[in-house]
């Protein structure tokens, strides 16, 4: 059983209640080794995206993508902004006109967006920011066999255990380098996002 | 906390509205997306120069849009880049047809969010990148150095000559020279709090200073007791001498700032320590600007900025200049 743009749409609506829900988690780790905005940011983001889904939602998994990408881009701002924005258009891409996307597609979907914040932040493994969860959630996802809920849950654990990854990290990149040596002993607030998002994402596939 | 705001989520728009009410003879406002410009623009066939970043610096960007300095700024939420889609709005709002140049300060969401409209916009448009706080290590392991004062200068200069019909290649050029040639260091007394956030940013005791602070309330180099002026005006020159370096002959412009909360006495009495600093070590301050024009919210605190200058930099600071805050020779 495929995952429609309705489907879709309902994981992105959960998603954002997810954001609204961790905003102040999200400030506080922002606080401790950045610039205490991206909670913030990410609320502003989401809430946008909620009203341009009732407005008008799209009809392909992957217009629901790109309008995902849209708004984040013209919204967010900060870092995020554009390396979420470019992880959506992105994932879009990877699904083209698919009317439902499978297993395959999503981890197909996953390994474009990785590719997006890869080639918009330059970073890697090991620099404390949101590729840290990312990757991991990747190779869990193209490696899972099944449904799309299966891919999502191995890609949200996998993708919670690089969060946790990355607080002995020092920060190479980011706000967050300023900081050297004092910016290790905390989780990078990029990081935990993601695993929030795929998280949601993830329950909402296994409710559907 | 305690501001005078009326809601933590409108500051930003709010203020934008007084600043239109305050000044509509220099600057007309856009509110969606959120873009300044000049109210006599665009000029054709003049080069626009276009800056921006998060809000809580003013009157850093939207003060200096006006004659002689930017085309346009686009101001973000508070310590908060800008998105892409208020670069791009400027870009196309200021278009004279002889391309933009937008001044990007050296911080992560900044450099996205410009480079993303560079490479929408269908107009020549060509940007420069300011890192003149060597309170940061420039390293592969860092982000790199922050923008911070220099960017006063080199919007006010860059400005002048785009304004006199320099093209774009030359705006570019001259903002690499201002760039190469501009050096800065900021200290805090107290941290700030975000509208949003309701907190301070950094808990800093009564008897402490943080040495190399950025202007997002972000923590800086190392912590210290709090000290005498003239120790804390060392430890700002200092690192800022020993980077380019500057040496004796040098001609320089002294930029002393305040990050907001610092009043203007204080703020003299640490640039008669400077200027006097200076002078012992030979180096001639040909020009100078004292007072808050890059800020961090309330943060008490200073900056320095030191210029290495040439005779087209001082040609081009001494040109008219009619913004918000900087206005001479009009």
């Amino acid at each position: 059983m495929g995952c429609t743009a309705a489907d879709v749409v309902t994981a992105l609506r959960a998603a954002a209640a997810v954001v609204q829900e961790h905003r102040d988690e999200l400030v506080r780790l922002d606080q401790a080794i950045g610039d205490a905005d991206h909670g913030e940011n990410m609320k502003r983001g989401f809430t946008a995206l909620l009203s341009r889904l009732d407005a008008e939602p799209p009809d392909t998994p992957g217009k629901v993508l790109k309008l995902v990408a849209t708004t984040l881009i013209s919204t967010v701002g900060g870092a995020a902004g554009p390396l979420y924005g470019t992880a959506f258009l992105r994932a879009s891409a990877a699904v083209g006109d698919a009317a439902e996307l499978d297993c395959d597609l999503v981890a197909r979907a996953l390994q474009g967006a990785l590719e997006g914040v890869v080639a918009r932040g330059k970073a890697v493994v090991g620099d404390k920011t949101m590729v840290d969860a990312l990757t991991p959630a990747v190779t869990a996802a193209a490696s899972a066999q099944g449904s799309v809920a299966a891919a999502l849950s191995a890609a949200a654990d996998a993708a919670d255990e690089g969060a946790s990854s990355t607080v002995p990290m020092v920060a190479r990149k980011g706000r967050a380098s300023y900081l050297g040596e004092r910016s290790a002993g905390h989780l990078d607030p990029g990081a935990r996002s993601t695993a929030l998002l795929l998280r949601a994402f993830a329950d909402a596939a296994a409710k559907a | 906390m305690k501001k005078i705001i009326n809601d933590p989520e409108t500051v930003v728009q709010d203020a934008l509205r007084g600043m239109q009410a305050a000044h509509s003879d220099l600057l007309t406002v856009h509110y969606d997306p959120a873009v300044i410009v000049r109210a006599d623009g665009p000029a054709q066939g003049k080069v626009a120069i276009i800056s921006g970043g998060g809000s809580g610096h003013e009157p850093l960007h939207g003060g200096f849009v006006g004659r002689g300095m930017l085309d346009a700024a686009c101001p973000g939420p508070v310590f908060t880049s800008p998105t892409s889609d208020q670069v791009l709005d400027a870009v196309v709002r200021t278009d004279g047809g002889a391309g933009a140049l937008l001044i990007v300060k050296n911080y992560t969401g900044d450099v996205l969010n410009f480079e993303m409209a560079g490479e929408l916009a269908e107009s020549e448009v060509r940007s420069v990148v300011i890192d003149d706080d060597v309170a940061v290590k420039d390293s592969l392991y860092t982000a790199g150095r922050r923008g911070v004062g220099g960017t006063v200068l080199l919007e006010k200069i860059v400005g002048a000559a785009a304004e006199r019909g320099d093209d774009l290649a030359a705006c570019e050029a001259l903002s690499l020279r201002v760039i190469a040639s501009v050096r800065s260091m900021g200290l805090a007394l107290t941290s700030c709090t975000v509208p949003h956030v309701g907190s301070p940013s950094f808990e800093l005791a009564d008897d402490e200073m943080e040495i190399g602070i950025g202007i997002h309330g972000e923590p800086g180099r190392h912590r210290v007791p709090a000290g005498t002026a003239s120790e804390m005006v060392s430890a700002l020159l200092e690192p800022i001498l020993e980077d380019l370096p500057f040496s004796s002959g040098d001609r320089v412009l002294l930029f002393t700032n305040s990050m907001g909360g610092t009043p203007l006495i204080e703020l003299y009495l640490a640039h008669g320590i400077a200027e006097q600093l200076l002078a012992d070590r030979g180096i001639i301050v040909e020009r100078r600007l004292v007072g808050p024009y890059i800020t961090s919210l309330e943060m008490q605190g200073m900056s320095l900025t030191l210029l290495r200058l040439d005779d087209e930099m001082i040609s081009l600071w001494d040109a008219p200049v009619h913004t918000p805050a900087l206005r001479w020779g009009v």
